[in-house]
């Protein structure tokens, strides 16, 4: 490993970075020390990202110091950071998926490079070195395709670790992961922050609560709070967070029981492999509940969703909705039976990134007498619509003009939100709609689709977050490798059950399964 | 803020063309050319008297009418580069109708001509687009080969079957149709000049082009397609099926230059009638951002730039494929301005390099408070 002096400690100081109208940071001061994780929390364009790249030296700072070990450093690129120890993970991996392991470790490091000859075992006794001291399991000769969204994580750490990063930055490294990765990771970034420094970007306060020693509070570009983790409630910080107090939202059951609006039936779909993903799935959906479909990602969710949304063919089985058999429709069919959807990547199916937020607003309903007039575009009515929404839904936009792919993922999902509500469809399916949003406009969303629900919608919310699915369900369904494994009513549903449940164990509190409880256990711990 | 943005994009374009002047500039010392003559030649000598200006005008018709369809290719999402071939069966196609009814009234006869043109150069689009639509071939590689079976059967065309019989006759065999009758001539705007019509055809299908995409339910659907394809599809929109329409429409703007250049300029198909239009109107169409707006004065623009070739190469004696280079160069430049506006962090590190040089930029540590 590379000789460096570790870094005992890491000190901003006064930072402040000005874009074309916006502030971005204001006057930030930070420290971090070895041993130590300091949680950065912060909604959405709170300036975060932006403060951590000024770290790492892609953007450079209009006033204020930054100083590691009491001296001060200037960094003009992330290779600058990297030789002084610090070191960065995206939320988005960068990695490159057909090499192996060691192959994208050897990308970013030049000693490994010698003329014609890429030392491709070093880069695997390194990865080896690394894991076993940081207890990171790894193999290096694994190709990154093969590797599961945890796994991938794993490398990203490993990578960083390698390049002689001893403290780490981990930008929302929690946001792909599954439940459990999710706990497997916090517990292994605990064992690893007595030798490093980390800085844990995140707004999902539980894992902020379980990881970090301080926590420091970013809103609109400034710090608003600083202070011992320990000391402070989770709903203290979220306030701090968002400026005002956060109570999400939770369905209060009694719903009236509607008629069934979609049953599924015995259906087969074929995923991208050419597999079957979803083999005999069975699922019925009711007018005015909120039915929660919980599991791991990759279980068939995707698949599932795409063809409801009439974008993947259907071996056999049935979709009826309201007694019409939606399978191998045309999206145009199943939009106009009545069915809305808030798509799994806001960014490229939620929305045109390019478009206005008044275009993304009519992206379904552009052909609609309301919005056009003998092939031609009603601008005024799209204008109209648009200021509308905007007040309705709270989209936070300079204008209805600005292109949506510049706003934040929150105010995205809002425009997505705002679509396909004020569409008034029957049944609503919304996959993973809130994955990455801060919390205000979680909030936001959550009671949304609890106030359609009580106007007798139907809505199916596909989501990872038990939090999320359990606040806001009148039941669950878990799958489980392309079946409902079962459907409970939320009010019998605990953290751990649905937890046996996706991790595809029989159901410990059901009759009839004892003798697998003890296999429950072990996955449990 | 969208003008802004807007102004801010317009100079940096601005900039690189200033950019690729400049390093035409030294291909054009390395030839011992004087590059201050030379851009002077191209860019004043054209404008200098009214032939000139109209000579340009007539340069900048077909490449208007093929930089529309490319901006509509563009726009949605397919990359056309088979317009070279469009052409030629446009030429093919409106010379064939023309002379297949040489007695037929002016008022059915020229809009005929126009038409069978661009449907011809639809259908050649057309193909690339089905191709690309139903079995996923890749587009660039479709009209690439397109072009070159259309210049095949072009070559044969004229050398064959449409071979006007006075020159075998004479024996002179230069390869090129028959006449047109007259009834099939676009007009001339100004007389003793070389201006038709089809310079006002070209602006009145810049018009419709802009409503196409920007006003109608159609341009939406394209422009959805073109732009994210996946939420078009999850919107509803069939995108495929607007590949398709995207290639005949694009295929039938340079089907129309073609028609446009037999009916307005030659009044026969000849050997090289396109001049590598094809190409240059995919330079006129990103030099103009891919809208009518900037197509108009970025096709006239390079009119100039054609006839001041012509120019050059007889007063300053410097060869007039130099044009070719400047706009490979510009084309080159264009792509970079562009991935440099999509890129932030370049934006960035060009703009802290950029302040080293004027020592009033803030320096780090020392800023104002707020």
């Amino acid at each position: 490993m590379t000789a460096l002096e570790p870094i005992s400690e890491l000190k901003l100081e006064g930072i402040t970075k000005r874009f074309p109208g916006v502030l971005a940071c204001d006057d930030i001061s930070l420290q971090v020390r070895r041993g130590e994780v300091l949680a950065l929390v912060g909604e959405n364009g709170a300036g975060k990202t932006t403060l951590m790249n000024i770290i790492m030296g892609l953007y450079q700072p209009d006033s204020g110091t930054i100083s590691v070990n009491g001296e001060p450093v200037h960094f003009r690129a992330p290779g600058d950071a990297y030789a002084r120890g610090i070191g960065m993970v995206h939320q988005h991996f960068m990695l490159v998926p057909n090499m192996t392991v060691a192959e994208n470790l050897a990308l970013g490091l030049k000693e490994l490079h010698h003329f014609m000859n890429l030392d491709i075992k070093g880069a695997a006794k390194r990865i080896r070195e690394v894991s076993e001291r940081y207890e990171l399991p790894v193999n290096p000769d694994a190709y990154i395709w093969q590797l599961s969204v945890g796994e991938q994580q794993r490398v990203e750490l490993v990578k960083t670790l390698c390049l002689g990063a001893r403290l780490l930055i981990l930008d929302e490294p929690t946001s792909a992961l599954t439940p459990q990765e999710t706990d497997d990771l916090i517990e292994r970034l605990q064992r690893m922050a007595s030798e490093l420094a980390i800085i844990f970007i995140s707004h999902k306060l539980n894992e902020v609560k379980a990881l970090s020693n301080r926590v420091s509070i970013l809103r609109h570009g400034a710090v608003v709070f600083n202070g011992q983790t320990a000391n402070h409630e989770s709903s203290e910080l979220a306030a701090l967070m968002t400026g005002h107090d956060v109570v999400l939202p939770r369905n209060e059951g009694s719903g009236p029981q509607g008629e069934p609006l979609l049953s599924v039936r015995n259906l087969c779909v074929r995923g991208d492999r050419g597999n079957l993903v979803l083999d005999g799935f069975n699922l019925e959906l009711r007018a005015g509940e909120i039915l929660g479909m919980a599991g791991v990602s990759g279980n068939g969710q995707r698949e599932f969703a795409d063809a409801l949304a009439g974008l993947r063919p259907v071996e056999s089985g049935q979709m009826l909705f309201e007694d019409k058999d939606l399978a191998n429709r045309t999206p145009r069919e199943i939009i106009q039976a009545g069915m809305g959807y808030v798509p799994e990547d806001r960014q490229t199916e939620g929305i045109v990134p390019s478009f206005s937020v008044k275009d993304n607003l009519i992206l379904k309903d552009f052909a609609e007498p309301r919005f056009s007039k003998m092939a031609f575009l009603r601008r005024k009515a799209i204008d109209s619509n648009a200021e509308m929404l905007k007040e309705r839904f709270d989209i936070r936009c300079p204008s209805t003009s600005t292109a949506t792919g510049s706003l934040s993922g929150g105010n995205i999902q809002k425009v997505i939100l705002a679509r396909e509500i004020s569409r008034e469809p029957k049944a609503l399916v919304a996959v993973y709609p809130t994955r990455g949003i801060d919390m205000g406009a979680q909030e936001f969303i959550h009671e949304q689709l609890l106030a359609r629900r009580r106007e007798g919608v139907g809505i199916l919310l596909i989501s990872e977050e038990l939090e999320e699915v359990m606040n806001l369900s009148d039941r669950i369904a878990v799958i489980y490798k392309g079946k409902i494994l079962k459907v409970l009513p939320a009010v019998e549903a605990t953290r751990e059950r649905l937890g046996i449940l996706m991790a595809g164990l029989a159901d410990p509190d059901s009759p009839g399964d004892a003798p697998v409880a003890t296999q429950a256990g072990v996955a449990h711990e | 803020m969208n003008r802004n943005k807007l102004l801010y994009s317009g100079a940096i374009i601005l900039a690189v063309t200033l950019i690729a002047a400049l390093l035409v500039a030294l291909v054009l010392f390395s030839i011992g050319a004087s590059p201050l003559a030379t851009y002077k030649t191209i860019l004043t000598g054209p404008l200098s008297d009214l032939f000139g200006v109209t000579e340009v005008l007539v340069r900048s018709v077909p490449l208007m009418l093929v930089a529309l369809g490319i901006a509509i290719s563009f726009r949605s999402g397919i990359l056309n580069i088979g317009a070279e071939g469009q052409i030629q069966m446009g030429v093919i196609a409106s010379t064939a109708m023309a002379l297949a009814m040489p007695h037929a009234p002016k008022a059915i006869l020229l809009p005929a001509t126009l038409m069978a043109g661009a449907l011809a150069g639809a259908l050649w689009g057309g193909v690339a687009g089905w191709l690309k639509a139903k079995l996923q071939v890749n587009e660039i590689l479709s009209t690439v080969m397109l072009n070159y079976i259309a210049a095949q059967v072009y070559t044969f065309l004229l050398r064959g079957p449409m071979l006007d019989p006075n020159e075998l006759e004479t024996g002179s065999g230069t390869p090129q149709s028959m006449r047109l009758p007259e009834l099939a001539f676009l007009d001339t705007i100004i007389p003793g000049t070389r201006i038709h019509m089809g310079f006002i055809v070209a602006l009145v299908a810049a018009l419709l082009v802009w409503m196409l995409l920007w006003k109608t339910t159609l341009g939406y659907r394209m422009r959805t397609a073109g732009a994210g394809a996946k939420a078009a599809r999850y919107a509803g929109v069939p995108v495929e099926r607007y590949l398709i329409v995207a290639m005949l429409m694009a295929g039938g703007f340079a089907g129309l230059a073609g028609a446009v250049e037999v009916s307005g300029v030659h009044h026969r198909a000849i050997e090289g009638i396109s001049s590598g239009y094809g190409f240059a109107g995919i330079v006129v169409a990103l030099f103009g951002m891919l809208h009518p707006g900037g197509i108009i004065p970025s096709s006239i623009f390079f009119g100039i730039l054609l006839i001041g070739a012509d120019m050059t190469q007889r007063s300053a004696s410097v060869p007039a494929n130099m044009v070719l280079v400047l706009q490979g160069v510009i084309i080159l430049s264009i792509v970079s301005a562009q991935s440099f506006l999509r890129n932030p962090y370049a934006q960035e590190r060009f703009f802290r390099w950029f302040a080293r040089f004027s020592p009033s930029a803030s320096k780090p540590g020392k800023g104002v408070q707020s």
